[in-house]
């Protein structure tokens, strides 16, 4: 029978290697998958991983990487500073949402309006969006104790319902013949956030995220606050004898996450979604927990699980229209990575032993 | 007798159908966390449970072979979850919340050609006689028979924890895993129970979502209804009877403001529509800030996990 | 061969690993009828782990058991309770939100209905005068009364062998003496008892004989009542250990003052303090005794800055610092260090340079704008590591990698070279070995020396006597009015300590 023992310290050597081991595992699981489903399975792994790279439209898909990439590490960012210090926003998909709306709103006031200031004020309008929407569940945890799981995910649906709102009333586009959805920020200069550099996909959200990960890394491993978010989430008891006070920290988490999301939202809407519609988000919110997870919570590491999850998305779409493989599958794929990951990192605090008898 | 255009009879009835796969779902979430496990996969269970229940009644043509699937489809899923928890010690937080997400996705596969299908008819329990007595027949007698095991759950599962030898041993478990394993319980194997009992009855109310509730096969279809769930077992401070009155709190919200919508209301549609998971949130606020006995009777062991050492 | 006949379990040649631990090497030893045994030795010498494997929670690598002549391998706890093996644990195998019934019934195999198994817990404890009530929440009860729980739970079961694991680290005086009462009435009736303990009196005072562990290994076996303590120790121990040196030291102004602190507990059925007031002088120790769950960790939290209260009920040097946090009370001057190592005093996971940054980057400076300067973290860690001579490949290792002792010694250490004005240590030799507590009190009595202010908090009163100048009590969250150790007695100590908690009725009773 095989047992585990727990190691004395944990092992370096599996805390990078579980993450491929993961992906390793998901695409042959994927694979079966999708042989059961009747597709060819090396078609379909090729198509998500090797030709948005290197195939034959790579030229156009690498943009699409970063396009897709840029959010998801910025969302992922600022959920991993909370997941490792205990504090589990979960509700990133709502302050994503109200970051787009908030900032959106402030473009489309002062519509046509042309000043260099107006792209940093929406900005500024989008990281408060979702800053104050994290705030909802971070004051109610620090003020009455509420589960900041629950709240912060009831506030997805709340903000939902508040973009359907949006998208058909108060930021419709009255020029729009009734349709659905608000002006499209590509027509407006002072307001968009367009391709930096043509073909490489980089907008001003792919900067940002490069920007926030160097920053997370020297937080999390030269400056104290860094050191107090670890601490709680490693030894809550440990940290309140250090000094931290974890109210404070819930509000610090918490915003910071939000902020972040509410940014992402803002670059997304005035970049590649272009305008504010029912629809206009992706999931990137649910994702970007996956993202973190992979990532295994650290900013470089988060980087390359972006990429990698981007690619997942890019190739996916392109493995649902050349090889008919449904969209859902690669919803399918992504979860079995999150578990596959979760599993395995057993093996960086275990080892696997075999026991005799039992 | 009509107030704006709602009656209260209809209101009443309907309202114990509406609440019928929240009530189910906190139950399964409720004897979970009792033996110390958090699973936060509860929305993922249930849309499993409701794809699964649906593809067995489609197939079978038997709604009562389709509550079955759905029960094994949700207890299936949450193996998923025990092993990642309790065999390979993940945090059960995030395996939670991977068992969402997932979920999700393989119910979207699997429904894919379901769409626009109806499946077989689940009927009333009694009698039209018995049904047709004014006020009481509707709210007492009209239902179907899930709406009544429901109810039945509830009894069973306040009795197993509260008399049983079996109910002491998990809420011992929940209690304290160390205590347990040193008196020689077996810790793992009874949480494995627990959380496999937590995904049926999650995947029974999802189950009857897709075949009485909607009647048909949507993506997403449970829309949050197992995160509300999870809200009921902190409002319900752990204890069965206390779950069915949230969840007829909660069933008769949502019915309310459907009602609303339907009855032409001045209140705009986006705040009536939003109004469960507000309430939600202001019942978590006003269970947790309560402290005292709320607080005491979460089981101690909740969300940590065991591995003996020596 | 008449002795054999009267041998109820033997331990034959018992060996067990862990992985970088042989916890027990080829023990053998045996118990009879009626008998109190007592298994002594030092923390870490392989007591628990050998009586684990007698109620089938551990299995032996290799060796034999025999039970009344027959084959004994346990296979679960269910199987030794049913072949009357009772066990009552050092931590107690209790749950606090379950009632006393419902606790009883857990550690039986076939518990009668609720009813009628209180109706028979309240006989047992009558007739072994350990008042008892079933219904009441144990997480009300005080430590004396949660040991009696446990006893009651085995007593129910009509135990041929009653294992009893350290049973009066968390019992008065008093109530020492009723367990004892009721461990001879239990031993008269024919029931053998395997004593644990590494306190040598109350060996000496109860047990017919003694098999001594050092190491995992057995070093030897004694008639207790004809044995001395120091013959004993020594054996236990291996070596002739010196008590600490005492300087007398000068004392000086007061450096803590504690008044009027009451505050609530954030521990759930925790003890809240009660009006705690007390100061204590440069250079002077003062020792707070108490039985376990009296106020102990409250105390502890309100005097390093975890729990705050308003600026005057704490002052370190005439400076008020009641309302300030940790942080601040470190830059005031005072360090602390709690009773739980692993998991509050030091992070599990983290490293020694990383627990070292933990509480001392206030005084020693070891942050710059906020930016932690890591260099001198490792220096300081590693400076603690030599001065405190902790066991360590290195300052990278995790906190959990150490073993109990030398953790703690790194702990007390991060905070002794700090150069306090101030030290407030909770527990601070709790389950080290005997070479590594001398040490410990030997640099708490050092740095008293030097004038530093200490409060030292234990449970432990023979290391209270040997290095506190003068003595208080926490009981249920008040605090006594600290007396000078000189001439005290420990029938005194007994009465400061609440006496029996609970036992009034019984000894009325037998009066």
């Amino acid at each position: 029978m095989l047992r585990l023992e727990k190691r004395p310290n944990p092992s370096r050597f599996w805390l990078y290697a579980t993450p491929v081991v993961a992906v390793v595992l998901t695409m042959f699981f994927g694979g079966l998958l999708f042989a059961l489903m009747g597709t060819n399975p090396f078609a379909v792994i090729r198509t998500i991983f090797w030709d948005p790279l290197f195939g034959e439209f790579a030229f156009y898909l690498r943009g699409q990487l970063l396009v897709k990439a840029g959010p998801l590490i910025l969302i992922a960012i600022g959920l991993s500073l909370g997941f490792r210090a205990g504090i589990w926003n979960i509700g990133a998909e709502g302050q994503y949402i109200m970051g787009a709306i908030c900032g959106a709103a402030v473009g489309l006031a002062v519509y046509p309006t042309e000043n260099r200031l107006i792209f940093p004020l929406m900005i500024l309008a989008g990281a408060f969006g979702g800053w104050a929407w994290a705030m909802i569940p971070a004051i109610l945890k620090t003020r009455f104790n509420t589960n900041e799981i629950l709240v912060s995910l009831m506030l997805v649906y709340v903000a939902q319902t508040i973009l359907a709102k949006a998208s058909t009333g108060f930021l419709k586009n009255p020029e729009g013949m009734g349709f659905p959805g608000s002006r499209n920020f590509s027509g407006y200069p002072a307001a968009a956030n367009p391709e930096l550099i043509a073909g490489s996909g980089l907008h001003w959200g792919g900067v940002a995220a490069l920007i926030v990960a160097v920053a997370a890394w020297v937080l999390l491993s030269r400056h104290i606050i860094g050191f107090q978010i670890r601490l709680s989430g490693q030894a809550p008891r440990a940290a309140r004898f250090h000094g931290v006070n974890p109210s404070r920290l819930v509000v610090l988490c918490m915003g910071l996450s939000g902020a972040l999301a509410g940014l992402a939202g803002l670059f997304e809407v005035t970049g590649p979604a272009g305008q504010i519609s029912i629809d206009f988000n992706v999931g990137y919110g649910f994702t970007a927990i996956i993202v973190a997870f992979l990532g295994r919570l650290n900013p470089i590491g988060i980087v390359l699980a972006g990429v990698l999850m981007a690619l997942t998305y890019v190739g996916g779409e392109m493995a649902s229209t050349n090889l008919r493989l449904p969209a859902a599958a690669i919803q399918v794929f992504q979860g079995m990575l999150l578990f596959f990951l979760l599993g395995v990192d057993v093996l960086t605090n275990y080892r696997i032993r075999m026991a005799k008898g039992g | 007798m009509d107030f704006g255009g709602i009656n209260p009879v209809i209101l009443i009835a309907s309202l114990m159908v509406a609440s019928v796969p929240i009530l189910l779902a906190a139950l399964g979430e409720l004897v979970t966390e009792k033996a110390g496990v958090l699973n936060l996969g509860v929305e993922g269970m249930m849309i499993m449970g409701a794809i699964c229940g649906f593809i067995t009644a489609v197939h079978s043509g038997s709604p009562v072979a389709g509550f079955v699937g759905g029960a094994l489809g949700g207890a299936a899923l949450s193996l998923v979850f025990a092993f990642v928890t309790q065999v390979l010690l993940a945090n059960q937080v995030a395996t939670g919340l991977a068992l969402t997400l997932f979920g999700l996705g393989l119910s979207s596969l699997m429904g894919q050609n379901y769409n626009g299908i109806k499946p077989p008819l689940t009927g009333a329990l009694l009698p039209a006689t018995l049904r047709e007595i004014p006020v009481v027949g509707p709210i007492v007698f009209g239902h179907d028979w899930m709406v009544y095991l429901s109810i039945l759950v509830v009894a069973a599962v306040w009795w197993v924890l509260k008399a049983t030898r079996l109910g002491l041993i998990l809420r011992a478990v929940g209690e304290s895993h160390e205590a347990a394993h040193a008196l020689g319980y077996r810790v793992r194997l009874i949480r494995l129970g627990a959380i496999a009992f937590g995904g049926a009855l999650a995947g029974l109310g999802g189950a009857y979502i897709s075949l009485v509730r909607v009647p048909q096969w949507v993506d997403g279809i449970t829309a949050g209804a197992g995160w509300i769930a999870l809200a009921i077992v902190v409002f319900a401070s752990w204890k069965p009877w206390r779950a069915l009155i949230g969840a007829y709190l909660f069933g008769g919200i949502t019915v309310l403001q459907l009602n609303l919508q339907a009855a032409g209301s001045r209140i705009p549609v986006e705040y009536l529509s939003m109004s469960p998971y507000l309430v939600t949130i202001l019942v978590l606020v006003i269970m947790s800030s309560g402290r005292g006995r709320a607080a005491l009777n979460a089981p101690a062991a909740l969300g940590q996990n065991f591995h003996a050492t020596r | 061969m008449t002795d054999e006949r009267t041998v109820l379990l033997a331990v034959e040649g018992i060996t067990k690993t862990y992985p970088g631990v042989v916890a027990n090497s080829d023990v053998t030893f045996s118990i009879r009828r009626g008998e109190v045994h007592a298994l002594l030795g030092e923390n870490g010498a392989g007591k628990s782990t050998m009586v684990k494997m007698m109620y089938g929670l551990v299995k032996p690598d290799s060796g034999r058991m025999t039970w009344n002549g027959a084959a004994y391998t346990p296979g679960s706890p269910g199987e030794a309770r049913s072949t009357g093996v009772a066990m009552v644990f050092q931590h107690f195998s209790l749950f606090e939100a379950l009632n006393v019934a419902e606790n009883v019934a857990l550690g039986m195999e076939n518990p009668p209905p609720m009813k009628e198994l209180s109706a028979r817990i309240r006989a047992v404890s009558e007739e072994y005068g350990l008042p008892l009530d079933p219904s009441r929440m144990v997480g009300d009860l005080s430590a004396g009364e949660r040991q009696r729980v446990e006893i009651i739970r085995c007593l129910l079961q009509d135990p041929k062998l009653l294992i009893m694991d350290e049973p009066t680290s968390v019992l008065t005086p008093q109530e020492v003496e009723i367990l004892f009462k009721t461990l001879r009435q239990l031993s008269s009736e024919g029931t053998a008892i395997l004593y644990i303990s590494h306190k040598l009196e109350e060996i000496r005072s109860l047990c017919d004989a003694a098999t001594i562990l050092r190491r995992g290994k057995v070093v030897g076996t004694a008639d207790p009542r004809a044995s001395t303590a120091r013959e004993l120790a020594e054996m236990m121990v291996g070596a002739t250990l010196t008590p600490p040196a005492r300087r007398p030291g000068e004392k000086g102004k007061v450096m803590l003052g504690v008044s009027d602190l009451s505050v609530a507990s954030p521990i759930p059925f925790g003890t809240s303090l009660k009006n705690v007031a007390f100061t204590v002088a440069a250079g002077e120790v003062l020792g707070i005794a108490g039985v376990a769950g009296n106020g102990q960790d409250e105390l502890l939290l309100a005097l390093s800055g975890e729990l705050r209260a308003s600026p005057d009920r704490v002052r370190i040097d005439d400076a008020p610092v009641g309302d300030l946090g940790p942080i601040d009370r470190r830059r005031a001057g005072m360090v602390s260090a709690p009773e739980d190592r692993l998991g509050h005093a030091a992070a599990p996971d983290m490293s020694l340079i990383e627990n070292a940054f933990l509480t001392a980057q206030a005084r020693k400076g070891l942050t710059n704008k906020g930016f932690i300067d890591w260099p001198a973290t490792r220096a300081y860690a590693e400076a603690v590591i030599k001065d405190f001579d902790v066991r360590t490949p290195g300052a990278h290792v995790a906190a959990r990698a150490l073993s109990g002792g030398n953790l703690q010694k790194f702990v007390v250490g991060r905070e002794l070279m700090q150069a306090p004005k101030v030290i407030v240590i909770n527990q601070p030799t709790w389950g080290v070995d005997a070479a590594a507590a001398a040490s410990i009190r030997q640099a708490i009595l050092d740095r008293a020396a030097e004038g530093a202010a200490v409060v030292v908090i234990s449970q432990d009163l023979d290391e209270l006597l040997e290095i506190a100048d003068r003595f208080a009590v926490l009981n249920e969250g008040r605090l006594t009015q600290p007396r000078p150790v000189e001439g005290l007695t420990i029938d005194e100590i007994g009465l400061m300590m609440g006496g029996a908690h609970g036992m009034e009725v019984a000894h009325h009773a037998e009066a």
